[in-house]
């Protein structure tokens, strides 16, 4: 995909996504953050689109604008005074060097990375995919599914109230 | 043998061919580009006229409040002009001019935005939505995932709405559209797995194609995905046995409630076009989208699709004209206990059916086995799978206590002083 209205609507996301990713940052509201947030997400799956990853693309809305932004909103409603003000804390030293560790080893993953680029994309269908996790990529996908199955175990036996246990008297 | 469908611009069975007439037409002495700014003011022309302002304004807004007083033995809207024609124009007034109102404590940036917010998903879900062969916007080829992504967004904008307003009925609707749109989310996409299993794809003009080649309908090989997708789909549509998010009768209107004038409008005529948007792609994957037994040759294909999503509609405007709202609890309990246990049911069913299926190189009469098997362990599985988890038919009044204590109906004698009846 080339032509004028390809760079067009990269820089128009590049700048709509960064943007967002700073807003996240400087927003003093943890809500706007989380708002500035999703925007970033839906930012980055226009970039999908623009490189012909339509799957990708969806699945990253699905899952991220969908879900995991819908959960984080949720958690941030059932925490007291989590919504309103986000001051100073004394966390900015070790959250900087964290920043600056996470930024390295992207600069590393960008600068290693062959850049290399097809003319057409590839078309991916469903028996495609299903079978490329199932075959090649069936150790990671079992693995986070079991991570997750874990954390639901995990969560379940958190919230669990053992004074519950007693069966309900049903009328 | 019936004649089949011509690239011709006057065969109006299929409008695709017209506009791209026109279009190539235009583009002929039109400077480069201009097309792209054209097609989509046709585009939206047609849509207008055919779709939008007969389903959003008169099945949406005038019908189903004429239906549900219909149902509910009252008359309904009839006043402005013959049998109340003229309502939804009167409703949009009213609502232009009425002030606009914002609570001084708002948040006001994402109170505006919100509305604007809710918009914008609800008119991008209509472009993958096949209407005929080639009337469709947008033939992506992973359409069924668009579409749940972006019928995954509005609930964000309804959330901003909740929350914006500074009130605490608002926030309460904002938690709870939250908490339901989490729970129904899952089952609805294990429903539509199961779906996209048996026919093996995800792109909706595929799928309809696949309806067309075996002669069948996906609703009855997969009754039980049919059934989570409606109750599901309800559920995040907010519609009435399940809008515990704006819940008159608990919490004043929910994430609504600082709403008024066209901001609520906007809402409220959104909410029908997220209905009409679900129970368009109901029919195309369910009901075989625009095809229906060979009649598309004859009749054109839109006007079917049209048809069998207004049969959907009535669907669940029966519903939200019937059934009491449930309260919050027992739909987060339905939703993690019942159908998703079931839906997990389905997907292995499915799993199975299409295992066999391809080892028997997707012979024609496989799936009408399949469709008698699935509607049998339907039947079977719901009442089952409610006893397992504990709910007793038997022990459910099916009269009220009050009136089952004493007795049942006592009808008054005629000349009975007041008070002497039990």
């Amino acid at each position: 995909m080339d032509g004028v209205g390809v760079t067009i609507t990269f820089w128009i996301l590049a700048v709509v996504t960064l943007g967002a990713a700073l807003g996240v940052m400087a927003a003093r509201n943890l809500l706007h953050a989380v708002l500035f947030l999703i925007l970033t997400f839906i930012g980055v799956a226009g970039f999908f689109v623009l490189l012909s990853a339509e799957f990708l693309a969806m699945a990253q809305i699905i899952i991220y604008v969908g879900a995991i932004a819908v959960l984080v909103l949720f958690a941030i409603m059932l925490t007291p005074h989590a919504g309103r003000s986000n001051g100073e804390t004394k966390m900015v030293l070790p959250a900087g060097l964290l920043a600056l560790c996470l930024a390295a080893i992207f600069v590393f993953v960008l600068t290693d990375t062959d850049w290399s680029t097809v003319s057409t994309a590839p078309g991916v269908g469903v028996t495609g995919l299903g079978e490329a996790l199932l075959s090649t990529w069936v150790l990671p996908f079992e693995m986070a599914s079991v991570l997750l199955t874990a954390a639901l175990v995990g969560a379940i036996m958190l919230a669990r109230n053992p004074e519950d246990e007693i069966p309900e008297a049903r009328s | 043998m019936p004649f089949l469908i011509t690239d011709h611009w006057y065969d109006l069975r299929d409008l695709a061919n017209l506009c791209n007439q026109v279009l190539s037409w235009l583009g002929d002495f039109l400077p480069h580009g201009l097309v792209y700014i054209i097609a989509p003011v046709i585009g939206f022309l047609f849509a207008f006229m055919l779709f939008t302002l007969p389903t959003q304004l008169y099945l949406g807004v005038l019908g189903e409040r004429r239906l549900i007083g219909r149902v509910q033995s009252r008359l309904g809207p009839n006043r402005t002009g013959k049998f109340g024609v003229l309502q939804p124009i009167a409703d949009a007034l009213k609502l232009l001019t009425k002030e606009a109102f914002t609570p001084t404590k708002a948040d006001r940036v994402v109170m505006y935005v919100a509305p604007i917010l809710f918009v914008a998903p609800a008119v991008m879900l209509f472009a993958v939505i096949p209407f005929s062969h080639g009337m469709i916007i947008a033939n992506v080829s992973a359409s069924l995932l668009y579409f749940v992504a972006v019928s995954s967004l509005p609930v964000l904008a309804t959330f901003m709405a909740g929350w914006s307003h500074n009130n605490k009925y608002s926030l309460f609707g904002a938690i709870r559209i939250v908490a339901m749109t989490i729970s129904f989310e899952v089952p609805l996409v294990l429903a539509l797995l199961g779906l996209a299993l048996m026919m093996g794809t995800i792109n909706l003009q595929d799928m309809v194609e696949f309806q067309r080649h075996f002669h069948i309908w996906m609703v009855v090989v997969e009754p039980l995905a049919f059934g989570i997708y409606f109750i599901c789909v309800s559920a995040e549509l907010n519609r009435t046995p399940t809008d515990i998010a704006e819940a008159e009768s608990e919490i004043v209107a929910g994430y609504l409630t600082e709403y008024s004038g066209m901001k609520w409008g906007l809402f409220y005529g959104m909410d029908i076009a997220y209905a009409i948007a679900a129970s368009c792609f109901a029919a195309t994957v369910f009901f075989g989208g625009w095809s229906f037994f060979g009649l598309d040759h004859w009749v054109p294909p839109w006007i079917i699709f049209i048809a069998k999503v207004y049969a959907f509609y009535s669907l669940f405007i029966w519903t939200r004209a019937t059934l009491p709202r449930l309260r919050s609890d027992q739909l987060m309990e339905f939703a993690w206990k019942y159908l998703l246990p079931l839906a997990l049911f389905n997907i292995f069913i499915v799993a199975t059916e299409r295992m066999l299926w391809s080892k028997a190189d997707f012979g024609r009469g496989w799936i009408y086995v399949f469709a008698v098997i699935n509607i049998a362990l339907f039947v079977a599985a719901i009442p089952i799978w409610a006893r397992f988890i504990g709910y007793r038919p038997e022990r459910t009044p099916t009269r009220a206590r009050l009136v089952r204590e004493a007795g049942g109906y006592v009808p008054l004698a005629p000349n009975a002083a007041q008070g002497d009846q039990r």
